[in-house]
């Protein structure tokens, strides 16, 4: 097991046991921080093992060679409006991005374009966006789509650039 | 649950199509969830003390009641630590606008909870490095103060 494996597995057992000792000595606040934890978990494990199981889908079943050719370097304008759309459709938190922005980064696609992934999932999910249409008009979501969108590709663009020596796509597994 | 069927659906289909290929995906999907498993847990072990310690109405009363400029550096930083979800986030958004919040608050709000995330940095860091996740998260929150501003403008609340 890894070191941090360990370290991670651990603070959680403490947790547990604080969680634990707090209801039998009657300490409030420590039985609500374990409620609102298997609340959140719950909540979590409903989406993300599926989640899980589409991108094994996907890294078994699509070629790289798909991949570079649509979101590689030489991708062009096109494969930002891809990534754009998938990031769209990102179910979950943005946690569930991340799994499926590092098979994109192992099959090749550009660092950018994966960072514009990851940026789109936070700003375009479509769930998401019906929900701020409805509580908080179309006028707030159009200028917010109008604004982070170009910025988060800008973005994307420099910081690929700027990271590009220090990320190592890890072999495929 | 769409997106639980849909996935439930492909897998099936695609285990007609290629048994071998669909297995190997699927352990590779297991494979991933063990490894995760640790630091994931973690995370939700702090939004949970987080949480606590942070009741919600003291989000909202810290919203207003400030000046626009403040409103939105405090609506970025908490927006940055808090974790909840969309459909807790916008209803909560709408109440605060209700109470006199102006827009670029709340869209500094809003768009540092979903494009910041301090207490997934972790998470982020495991998946990509420290560099990447810190300066994504940088960036991200330069936009979102950047989408307040231009709310503030759109919304007649600055100029």
């Amino acid at each position: 097991m890894k070191r941090s494996t360990i370290v991670n597995l651990t603070v959680v057992a403490v947790f547990g046991v604080f969680v634990i000792i707090s209801m039998l000595a009657g300490f409030e606040t420590g039985g609500r921080m374990g409620k609102g934890f298997l609340k959140t978990l719950g909540d979590m494990l409903v989406i993300l093992p599926f989640a899980i199981i589409l991108i094994g889908l996907f890294e078994a079943w699509v070629k790289r060679e798909t991949v570079e050719k649509h979101l590689g370097e030489d991708g062009g304008w096109k494969s930002y409006m891809w990534v754009c759309l998938l990031g769209g459709m990102t179910i979950g938190p943005m946690l569930t991005a991340l799994p499926v922005a590092q098979s994109l980064l192992r099959k090749g696609a550009a660092l950018s374009v994966v960072l514009t992934y990851i940026g789109a999932s936070t700003i375009c999910r479509i769930p998401m966006t019906i929900f701020e249409i409805t509580y908080l008009g179309g006028q707030f979501t159009l200028t917010r789509y109008l604004t982070a969108i170009p910025l988060t590709i800008l973005s994307s663009l420099l910081l690929g650039r700027l990271l590009k020596e220090h990320i190592e796509p890890q072999a495929e597994t | 649950m769409g997106f639980i069927v849909f996935v439930l659906l492909l897998t099936a289909v695609l285990y007609f199509r290629d048994r071998e290929k669909t297995l190997k995906g699927l352990k590779i999907g297991g494979k991933k969830f063990l490894k995760i498993m640790p630091v994931f847990l973690v995370m939700l072990v702090f939004i949970a003390v987080a949480l606590t310690l942070l009741p919600q109405n003291m989000i909202s009363e810290q919203l207003s009641g400030s000046s626009s400029y403040l409103g939105v550096l405090f609506g970025l930083v908490l927006g940055s630590i808090a974790v909840m979800p969309g459909f807790v986030a916008f209803p909560l958004g709408s109440v605060l606008r209700d109470q006199g919040v102006q827009y670029m608050v709340i869209a500094a709000f809003t768009s540092s909870l979903m494009m910041v995330g301090i207490l997934t940095f972790p998470v982020e860091r495991q998946f990509f490095g420290t560099r990447f996740a810190l300066l994504r998260n940088i960036a991200s929150a330069l936009i979102s103060l950047l989408v307040a501003l231009v709310m503030g403008l759109v919304f007649g609340e600055i100029l």
